[in-house]
């Protein structure tokens, strides 16, 4: 690799660790920075930083090394280690990635949402956020996992409540987040002190060794098993678990909105799969019946019901928090079908679903910045007042629907030809079903912009007014994106073929 | 019956104290006393781990006999823990202590604990500020308001 040899030393041999202490550290000094304008540039920076160290990081993983990062030098078991490979490094680059695009949305999203004196901090609450989410998915320590849980969610609670100055209603929103986020939480780590009394380790890799010479494990892993099912699904709000979402997104400040809704429920889903098919295995006979019933289960019911509850929101906001809901239950699909090719299929989803929401809440933003709208009913016209906004917002939406040539499009098939792959054709019937509740639930917003005049206010006809260029940008980065996937989607199938073989070590040469 | 409770009581205290917990987040209509039933649900898994960290006849964890080298000792072979056994170190092979990790880990979890209660009780205080109420229902019945009339209610 060329570009690896570009690379300086010291993200080579600590990339790993920098990702999450960097933003921690910088966190902190956000929090009393004086002038907003310099707490957002080096939110900007740090995020910018952690993205270059996810691209080494991801090249260092491509060139065929698992890279495992002793903390302070204690080796692993004991010590607590960073564990990046296939599975988790492309989550990295995404996590990343994504917080630098929100980053440069947030600039005029945030001067328009949050009170001023509380900009610096919100930055701060951002960063913390930020390394809570890498540390979930770099660690390879269990415990580990459960405090950089709450680290990303206590940070997400606030910046969800922080939306108060625009509408209050986010505080009642964060405080139900609150409330499940930390059963959720507390359920995850009551799974993992019934895996320590079963294994008597705390290391991911180690356990797996342990629990896979038990052949499974007694009972207690069995029960292990089920409440980090539960605590995780809560966090990535698996189709029942899910009532917290809805409001969060739609009360929280947009920025808030676009970094969550692309992030923090794929970090959590990465968990699940880390979970389920490293530490566990699906040749246990409860986690394949688990897995089988359970994720796909309330998987197709989210996709279904998530789907029905979107068409039939008022708020545009609300309408994708619920087509998110929905999208989870895709992911979780792939993953239930037990298969490599199902796991790849639901991990490529993953990475799309966060390039075309990421898209989607941004330009939502946007429209709210200009007008101050968020209702689908206020939404007339603005292909006319808003053009190249609701230009990018239209083919994300075309993605999310999954129009050929578009991200959407790429992981559909994929996810359609894995089930059929297993002979469950019922599901295919499923994902073109929802497929075409998706066009139902997003074509009530397009044509009411696009086929409806704009409104008259105080005797006129409201004039164009497009986004600031720093909103333009970000929403344009990812709508492109979610096309040059969709037209050239080797990168990112070869990314999910990875993963899909870190899971199945097994089987050789990927899943085709 | 009650044989199987009196032997296992640590994990019947447990149990009750973390439906308790449970039952009062989602009975109660009152915002504070959901975080106190949120407390509570934590604080049963804190003696859940704590529980499982006693070893039969263990010591505190605390190193009896130090002459030198213990700790290199420590720090290199001895930490074996829970299903493996009981830390014996070079010095007092004969000595069996309890499991420290547990203590530790849970020393951690609490700090959590504590801080998802701070960041709880502010938003009530907020909540309470903008809404002025508490009480669960009656915030559901103006956010519906709110919903249906799109203003500040």
């Amino acid at each position: 690799m060329q570009l690896l040899s570009l690379a300086p030393d010291w993200i080579l041999t600590h990339g790993a660790a920098l990702l999450v202490v960097l933003p921690l550290l910088m966190g902190a000094v956000l929090a009393v920075m004086p002038s907003e304008r310099l707490s957002w540039g080096l939110a900007m920076l740090v995020t910018l930083i952690c993205s270059a160290c996810a691209f080494v990081l991801v090249l260092q993983v491509a060139s065929g090394e698992t890279l495992v990062y002793s903390m302070g030098g204690w080796d692993p078991p004991h010590g607590i280690s960073y564990v990046v490979d296939w599975l988790s490094a492309p989550v990295l680059l995404l996590i990343a990635v994504m917080a630098v695009i929100c980053s440069l949305y947030a600039y005029p999203s945030v001067r328009a949402e949050v009170e001023p004196k509380k900009r610096g901090p919100f930055y701060a609450a951002f960063l913390v956020c930020f390394a809570g989410l890498l540390g979930m998915v770099v660690t390879g320590d269990a415990f580990n996992v459960f405090v950089f849980l709450e680290v990303s969610s206590i940070s997400t609670y606030v910046l969800v409540g922080m939306g108060a100055s625009r509408d209050r209603r986010a505080l009642h929103a964060a405080f139900n987040y609150l409330i499940l986020g930390s059963i959720g939480a507390t359920f995850f780590v009551i799974g993992l002190g019934f895996l320590y009394m079963e294994t008597g380790t705390l290391n991911m890799a180690d356990m797996a060794r342990i629990l896979d010479d038990l052949d499974g494990g007694s009972r207690v892993s069995q029960i292990a098993f089920a409440f980090i099912i539960i605590g995780l699904g809560l966090k990535l709000a698996m189709f029942p678990l899910h009532v917290w979402l809805p409001n969060a997104y739609a009360h929280s400040p947009s920025f808030v909105t676009a970094f969550l809704a692309s992030t923090a429920t794929k970090a959590a889903l990465y968990l699940l799969l880390r979970f389920t098919f490293t530490v566990y295995d699906v040749d246990f006979g409860y986690v394949s019946k688990a897995v089988m019933i359970i994720l796909v289960g309330l998987g197709v019911a989210g996709m279904v019901f998530a789907s029905l509850q979107a068409i039939f929101q008022t708020d545009a906001r609300r309408t994708l928090a619920y087509s998110s809901v929905a999208q989870v239950g895709y992911m979780l699909l792939g993953i239930g079908l037990g298969t490599a090719a199902g796991a790849a299929a639901g991990y490529l989803h993953l990475i799309n679903h966060a390039v075309i929401k990421g898209g989607l809440f941004i330009a939502l933003g946007a429209f709210w910045y200009r007008f101050g709208i968020t209702r689908i009913s206020d939404f007339r016209g603005l292909s006319k007042t808003m053009p190249w906004t609701m230009a990018a917002f239209t083919i994300s939406a075309l993605s999310l629907i999954g129009v050929p040539a578009t991200a959407g499009f790429v992981s559909k098939v994929n996810l359609a030809t894995a089930a059929a792959a297993s002979g469950w054709w019922w599901a295919v019937a499923v994902i073109v079903i929802t497929s075409i509740l998706a066009v139902i639930y997003m074509g009530n917003i397009l044509k009411e912009a696009y086929f409806r005049q704009p409104p008259v206010v105080n005797g006129e006809v409201v004039k164009k007014n497009e986004a600031p260029l720093m909103m333009l940008i970000p929403m344009w980065i990812l709508a492109i994106g979610s096309i040059v996937i969709g037209i050239n989607s080797d990168l990112v199938v070869e990314a999910s073929n990875g993963a899909a073989n870190v899971l199945f070590p097994s089987v050789e040469g990927g899943a085709k | 019956m009650f044989s199987v409770i009196f032997d296992n009581i640590h994990y019947a205290v447990v149990i009750v104290l973390m439906m308790a917990g449970l039952y009062t987040v989602f009975a109660t209509q009152n915002l504070i006393k959901k975080l106190v039933g949120l407390s509570v649900f934590q604080t049963s898994v804190f003696l859940l781990y704590i529980t499982i960290s006693k070893v039969k006849g263990g010591q505190p964890p605390i190193i009896v006999s130090s002459h030198e080298g213990d700790h290199a000792a420590l720090a290199t072979e001895t930490v074996r823990v829970a299903a493996a056994g009981p830390v014996a170190t070079h010095g007092a092979p004969d000595v069996l202590y309890s499991n420290p990790l547990p203590h530790v880990l849970i020393l951690t979890a609490i700090v959590v604990g504590v801080a998802t209660l701070a960041i709880g009780l502010a938003l009530v205080v907020r909540i309470r500020e903008v809404y002025s109420t508490i009480e669960k229902d009656e915030i559901d019945a103006l956010d519906y308001r709110y919903n249906l009339e799109g203003t500040d209610a």
